[in-house]
């Protein structure tokens, strides 16, 4: 498997506040990497430095060229979709503006006439319910349409930041299940931070758990499940 | 003091229409106020002024021989561009800082372009050609100008052809996307600086055609659109300085009520139109500042 996404080394600040003191990990094209940790460790961070959104030091390279520093729009135009922290949703557009939205990055209405389809095979109700405001949605179908954006721009990377928050354990479970049917079905790469560690751990191949913004421990998922410090900190048994 | 006219319906009517056609080119104003608003969050109190500017530009261009229509096109693709340039050059700078930074900016363009209008053009009025025929048309008992009629079609054409480039273009769509969330845009691979800029060059045509509209009756000079610059905020806030929808609704009103009032309302008559549309703004802010079309913002400060 090629190497698709390459940190090394990767500092961050927050103002005087390092969040980041030198990650490094691969994604390879094709798999699911899981990004655990306790509040506060980095994890979200890392997907920010990334995507752009906060500046970094050290190497990040996808498709082995250097990450544009500081340009969100330039690295979502380079096949990276970042669905953030509190979903990042256009709350006052409708469902189907917002599509329109991730559509963008490839040319809007040729991408979102190929790919709405495909979209709605996973999210059939997003079809019936394409006028709604985005903001009257359920926080479980925030969530999905959050990740069906992402999805019509047929992003090289998924970057999914915590997307069970507070989200019922059966809603959890169906977004989960989808991921991995894209991953297995089209070859979707993604990278994903959650709490969660169970449910991550299910659905990635491999995983890296942050400690202080640094990797404490990496391993194939059922490796880090037979870990004593992992189970005991983050799988509770 | 003018003596109120006796009231007829159809003279009633007559003032009605009259300050739509007024209404309309505060709407157009309000609603580049509230473009501006809606990307940058700030007031621009040089809009009245750029659209001074671009009127001269106009009135220069028909001086030299260009007849009416080229004129009017070549003018809002100036101005398109003037405003683009200023984001790029002045606003762009201090994106970042806070907004009262950004709103003294906004002041000092107005007191900058003021004076060099003054300066190039001389502070004379000027007579502005108007491309509409000095006649009436008279529908059931109601004479209309078709100035007055020409003034609204323009107006409004714009402000509906404006809608429909925000509800149906990509581009309108995603400089939506990015005055409700521009960090989320940013994720969507928009170049939110650029929509800014084409916002203030959008704000600038709808101002120039505001200025091109009123300066035949205003006539032209270096303060013409102060005076309905601030018939243009009373219209912004009474509407919602964070809805277009609003802000047309808003300048519209304005017109008419202004017309009628000084028409039939002994204490207000021509001369106090202006401390009556100071006074709406007024209320408007003191019992609903959120305005008839606007959202409640509560700030976590």
């Amino acid at each position: 498997m090629t190497t698709l996404l390459e940190l090394s080394e990767v500092e961050a600040r927050y103002g005087p506040i390092k969040a980041l003191h030198g990650v490094s990990l691969t994604v390879a094209d094709g798999e699911i990497v899981a990004l655990l940790g306790a509040n506060g460790a980095g994890k979200t961070t890392t997907l920010r430095a990334v995507s752009g959104t906060v500046r970094h030091t050290g190497e990040i390279a996808f498709e082995g060229k250097q990450i544009a520093r500081g340009k969100p729009d330039a690295v979502a135009r380079a096949g990276i979709a970042h669905v953030p922290e509190g979903r990042g949703l256009f709350t006052q557009l409708s469902v189907w503006e917002n599509l329109r939205m991730g559509a963008y990055v490839r040319g809007e209405r040729r991408t979102l006439r190929a790919e709405a389809p495909r979209v709605f095979k996973y999210f059939p109700w997003l079809e019936r319910r394409r006028d709604q405001q985005a903001g009257t949605l359920s926080g479980g179908e925030q969530q999905m349409l959050a990740l069906a954006r992402a999805l019509v721009g047929r992003p090289r990377l998924l970057m999914l930041d915590e997307p069970s928050l507070g989200l019922a354990p059966t809603v959890v479970q169906e977004i989960f299940r989808i991921v991995t049917e894209l991953n297995e079905e089209d070859g979707l790469t993604v990278l994903v931070v959650e709490q969660n560690a169970n449910v991550a751990l299910d659905a990635a191949a491999r995983a890296y758990v942050l400690e202080v913004g640094r990797v404490a421990i990496e391993g194939r998922s059922a490796e880090l499940r037979r870990h004593e410090g992992v189970r005991k900190s983050y799988l509770g048994y | 003091m003018a003596l109120p006219l006796a009231f007829t319906w159809t003279e009633f009517a007559q003032q009605v229409t009259s300050g739509l056609a007024a209404g309309s080119i505060y709407a157009s104003l309000a609603l580049a106020l509230v473009l501006i608003y809606q990307t940058t969050n700030v007031v621009n109190f040089a809009q009245g002024e750029m659209a001074t500017f671009t009127t001269y530009v106009a009135w220069t261009m028909m001086h030299h021989g260009l007849s009416y229509w080229p004129a009017f096109a070549l003018t809002l693709l100036i101005a398109f561009g003037g405003g683009v340039t200023v984001e790029r050059v002045l606003i762009r700078p201090v994106e970042h800082r806070p907004e009262i930074v950004i709103v003294i900016l906004t002041i000092g363009l107005f007191i900058a372009i003021n004076g060099l209008v003054g300066w190039i053009f001389g502070p004379e009025v000027k007579a502005f050609d108007s491309p509409f025929p000095n006649t009436s048309i008279v529908v059931g008992g109601v004479s209309t100008s078709v100035q007055d009629i020409g003034t609204f079609g323009v107006c409004l054409g714009t402000v509906v052809v404006l809608w429909l480039f925000f509800r149906l273009t990509t581009l309108g769509l995603a400089m939506r996307a990015v005055a409700f969330n521009p960090d989320a845009s940013r994720l969507m691979g928009v170049r939110v600086g650029w929509m800014l800029a084409l916002g203030w060059g959008f704000a600038a045509v709808l101002g120039a055609i505001a200025g091109m509209m009123a300066a035949p009756t205003v006539f032209l000079d270096p303060d013409m659109m102060l005076v309905i610059l601030i018939y243009a905020f009373a219209a912004a806030v009474l509407g919602g300085i964070d809805s277009p929808v609003g802000a047309v609704v808003g300048g519209l009103l304005i017109g008419v009520v202004l017309n009628v009032l000084g028409a039939y309302v002994n204490f207000v008559g021509q001369e106090l139109r202006l401390p009556t549309a100071l006074a709406v703004l007024l209320l408007v802010l003191v019992i609903r500042p959120s305005g008839l079309f606007g959202r409640v913002v509560v700030r976590r400060v």
